[in-house]
């Protein structure tokens, strides 16, 4: 593959990701360069390749060929002497069901990691990881009597400790039912604020890629077919897993900028706009989050509407209208450099003429943090 | 009735030697057989099964012509210098292993291959190399194999017969074991011998297996 002679050139920290593995039932060849920060899903249907991709950047997949590289360090570059085997090249992985070791107690887990891990790299204190993820009641516990969220929360940890360079999570939530799924998450938002370490998180829920990417690998039959920021892809891959027609949303980040002056209303600036949310208890200023703003919830007019409930009104532009032979098209337009989608009738955007170019103003029924 | 303790001890001692020696060829073997997907495997597998269908005089008459002085590796072995192969305890260990190795190599494939690739490739991803590996988890993981192996291999021996007969003779001391030590009494008609030896068999072998049934019923260590 000629990517190899590229690999010098690579931006610090970078991931570079150039590769090819001929399966039966499934070829896969990516060609991917990642930023080396943030939180990067893995999105896409089952049998698309997600697991192997992450399986060949830990080195778990010796049969593909071409370049794994992170931060200019070439972990594999097509010849099979340049290949630099899973346990050095200091990545973290969790698997989907965690592959606790059952004859070690959950210590014996955390432990097992540190303890192959030399001190300089060490970057997580045990005590701290064993708070962060709740473990202290569990030390001494064996795998096999730990809840499937209570498995996956030391899997994380056990990878932690070994202060990774890049941690690979495999479908973490995936053996979860709903109960567990919403215990874990909340831990895992946490390490995304808190820990700078790069993230490949593998996921068919887009649930999961909403509220904890910054980026998206959009994967289909073994080929990438998108990759961008989570809130500008939000739309295609609410197609991808075919979301209902009413929960269509636009998502998008921005920051806490403090309370309007009364105290009932949140004030977040996103690009181009700044929204108002009913009071978000605990949300200090400065702070990143991330709103979800459902396309059945906001409504188009043509002129400003007068004194109304709604808090939210944005100037805005139509950038696209989609179905528009649909008895309900899908209108995206442009707020300043924010995407937000409207579902509309057919009848009122015949009435209203919309086209894109046209000047509208957004009405925002509701506002929702991810 | 008197018992003679030179076949029994003998054979503790053939036994003893021939799962040592079944435990250090047969783990790798056994690792390489459950993890890889060369076309040599299944060959390679159904050699290792066959003393389970042969009959041990088949097993034991090619080992007699290979082994003589004249046969191609009795030949080379003792142009090399080495102590005469059949007729002797060398023989006799060189026959154990061959017509045991499934009982030893079976169970741990078995073992390592329950032990499946996700906990080692956990151990790759945390720092742990090919034999710390393999140390620290695919052996810990598959200790019943382990267990179930040597009990199996070192049983089988005790039981053995025609493949010793055929190779080692019937050399008091040397090659004669506690089975042919048996057969002998009997075509003496030394039944009283015969009787002693036989029970002393019987009740080793069932205590044997009495101690592998007992302990696979226990949940793993530590529950």
């Amino acid at each position: 593959m000629s990517a190899g002679s590229q690999t010098g050139r690579e931006a610090a920290g970078g991931l570079r990701i150039a590769v090819r593995l001929p399966l039966p039932g499934l070829s896969l060849e990516v060609d991917l360069r990642l930023p080396g920060s943030g939180v990067t899903a893995i999105f896409g249907p089952s049998g698309a390749g997600k697991s192997t991709l992450l399986r060949i950047v830990a080195g778990l997949e010796r049969r593909a060929l071409g370049v794994v590289a992170l931060a200019g360090e070439v972990w594999q570059g097509g010849g099979r002497s340049a290949f630099v085997p899973t346990h050095r090249r200091g990545v973290g992985y969790v698997f989907q069901e965690g592959a606790l070791f059952p004859h070690l107690t959950v210590r014996g887990n955390l432990e097992y990691g540190l303890a192959r891990t030399p001190p300089p790299r060490r970057r997580v204190p045990v005590d701290r990881a064993v708070e962060w993820l709740g473990l202290g009641g569990l030390l001494d516990r064996r795998p096999q009597r730990l809840s499937g969220g209570e498995r996956q929360r030391v899997a994380v940890a056990r990878a932690l400790l070994c202060g990774p360079r890049l941690l690979l999570l495999d479908e973490p939530l995936a053996s979860l039912d709903a109960t567990g799924k919403a215990a874990i998450l909340p831990w895992l938002e946490r390490l995304h604020r808190e820990l700078s370490v790069p993230v490949l998180y593998v996921t068919h829920a887009l649930e999961e890629v909403l509220r904890l990417a910054d980026r998206v690998v959009l994967l289909e039959a073994g080929r990438v077919v998108a990759t961008g920021p989570v809130t500008e892809l939000a739309s295609r891959l609410q197609g991808v897993a075919l979301v209902a027609d009413d929960e269509v949303a636009a998502v998008a980040d921005g920051r806490v900028e403090g309370m309007d002056a009364g105290g009932d209303l949140t004030l977040l600036r996103v690009a181009g706009a700044s929204l108002r949310l009913p009071r978000v208890k605990g949300a200090q200023p400065g702070e990143r989050r991330r709103v979800r703003v459902l396309a059945r919830d906001v409504s188009l007019a043509l002129a400003p509407p007068g004194r109304t409930s709604i808090l939210n009104v944005l100037p805005a532009t139509v950038v696209e209208v989609a179905g528009a032979d649909t008895p309900s098209p899908l209108v995206t337009v442009d707020v300043g450099g924010t995407r937000l989608l409207a579902r509309i009738s057919r009848h009122s955007l015949r009435e209203l003429g919309l086209a894109p170019g046209q000047a509208v103003f957004a009405q925002i029924k509701g506002v929702a943090l991810l | 009735m008197r018992l003679d303790p030179a076949p029994l001890l003998l054979t503790l001692q053939l036994a003893t030697v021939t799962t040592v020696v079944l435990l250090l060829l047969g783990t790798p073997l056994a690792w390489w057989l459950a993890r890889t997907r060369s076309r040599w495997r299944p060959p390679i597998e159904a050699v290792v099964a066959l003393p389970l269908v042969l009959p041990p005089t088949v097993l034991g008459f090619y080992l007699l012509v290979g082994l003589a002085p004249q046969g191609p590796v009795g030949g080379v072995w003792q142009r090399l210098g080495g102590p005469p192969l059949v007729f002797s305890f060398g023989g006799l260990v060189i026959g154990s292993v061959l017509y045991s190795l499934p009982f030893v190599v079976q169970p741990l494939q078995a073992a390592f291959a329950a032990v499946g690739r996700l906990p080692l490739e956990a151990a790759a991803t945390l720092g742990a190399g090919p034999v710390d590996r393999f140390r620290t988890v695919a052996l810990p993981l598959a200790g019943r194999g382990f267990l179930t192996a040597t009990v199996l291999g070192f049983a089988h021996t005790v039981g053995e017969f025609g493949v010793v007969l055929m190779i080692g003779g019937n050399i008091p001391g040397r090659t004669r074991v506690a089975s042919i030590a048996i057969f002998d009494h009997v075509e003496a008609l030394e039944y009283g011998q015969a009787h002693a030896l036989s029970l002393t068999l019987l009740a080793f072998s069932f205590a044997v297996l009495l101690l592998v049934y007992a302990t696979r019923r226990r949940p793993a260590a530590g529950e």
